[in-house]
């Protein structure tokens, strides 16, 4: 009892920090493997549009995005509120988008091509002029699967 | 050669030095899962293809439009949302076997046998000025009507659900419930 009721002005003995670093290197391994790079910076305004029957993209390699929306508020001064379609980092128009898939395509090996996902990113509010111009020029370029990003939705 | 001793490196920095690279790989990486809805865009037609399109017999099509104002229209009747899985599925599987309904193929299939698989294909159309979210929500029910006939089969042929099923049943199953989903030439719903 004495032991643990007593106030004894023995000191404490430091907690032992040798093993900090091993722990933040796991946390660092673990964000490392489960995460994957920012793909680029978001420049359209995009709230996907809810679901119930989604399915997970496999591959996420080799995805290429497609973001349609409204520019970002600090852009809405250049560019306007019109939706717009952003490929990697910039505005571009469905012309663009060739190229897009074309550079996409190289960049990916060339076992891997065939699997390769366009992956639409389309505000909820978008009208679908824009996206059937996008779509038709995906078939025209034959980048043929594509995924409608979208949210699980709750029950 | 004298046994000098080497002088231990101090260690306690390596920890911010670790936390350092965590938060640069926090603040960089994202970990949000991609999700949605897959689907294989028809290849450019060309003049053969035309030929074939119009070969498809009329029972075999209904046709789901989507107006500028988000309104619904399955085979050509107005139609609500909740109702519209219903439909579909009755026009895939045509129980009654009626004759404005499409038509079934028996075919052998692997490991279930011959199962009449339907013929019936959706034709999805859409006008410029629907939103992206009715679409969605219209592409949402018709890939619900189908999973649902899937699972009902996988039970039924199998005792499990179609997602718990092995990779050759779940193809078996694909095979006897296709999704014929046909997402046809733009056009203007509107103008009619």
């Amino acid at each position: 009892m004495s032991k643990f009721g007593g106030r004894n002005k023995k000191e404490m003995p430091a907690i032992s920090t040798s093993s900090l670093p091993d722990i933040v290197f796991m946390l660092l391994f673990f964000f490392m493997v489960t995460t994957q790079m920012r793909q680029s910076e978001a420049k359209v305004i995009v709230k996907i549009p809810e679901a119930s029957e989604v399915a997970k993209l496999e591959r996420k390699d080799l995805a290429s995005y497609i973001n349609i929306g409204m520019p970002a508020k600090h852009l809405q001064a250049q560019y306007g509120t019109e939706s717009r379609i952003q490929l990697n980092d910039s505005f571009k128009n469905t012309a663009d988008i060739r190229d897009f898939i074309a550079a996409e395509r190289d960049s990916k090996s060339e076992a891997d091509r065939q699997f390769m996902t366009v992956v639409i990113k389309a505000d909820e509010e978008v009208r679908m002029g824009i996206i059937t111009d996008v779509k038709q020029e995906l078939r025209r370029c034959s980048a043929l699967k594509v995924m409608y990003s979208a949210r699980k939705s709750g029950k | 050669m004298g046994k000098h001793k080497t002088p231990e490196i101090n260690s306690s920095s390596t920890a911010d030095i670790a936390f350092l690279l965590l938060c640069y790989f926090l603040m960089t990486t994202t970990m949000d899962q991609q999700s949605g809805l897959q689907r294989r865009l028809p290849p450019m037609p060309n003049e053969q293809q035309k030929v074939e399109d119009q070969k498809v017999n009329r029972r075999n099509i209904i046709v789901v439009k989507i107006n500028s104002a988000d309104r619904l229209f399955a085979g050509s009747e107005p139609m609500d949302l909740i109702y519209l899985k219903d439909k579909i599925k009755e026009f895939l599987t045509n129980p009654n076997n009626d004759p404005s309904l499409p038509e079934k193929e028996v075919k052998t299939l692997d490991i279930i046998g011959e199962y009449p698989v339907s013929k019936g294909v959706i034709s999805l159309q859409n006008d410029r000025g629907t939103s992206y979210q009715a679409y969605i929500a219209v592409q949402n029910e018709l890939v619900k009507a189908i999973n649902e006939l899937r699972d009902e089969l996988s039970i039924a042929k199998f005792g499990k659900k179609y997602i718990k099923l092995e990779t050759a049943e779940q193809e078996v199953i694909r095979k006897a419930i296709p999704q014929n989903i046909s997402e046809a030439e733009p056009k203007d719903v509107s103008k009619k």
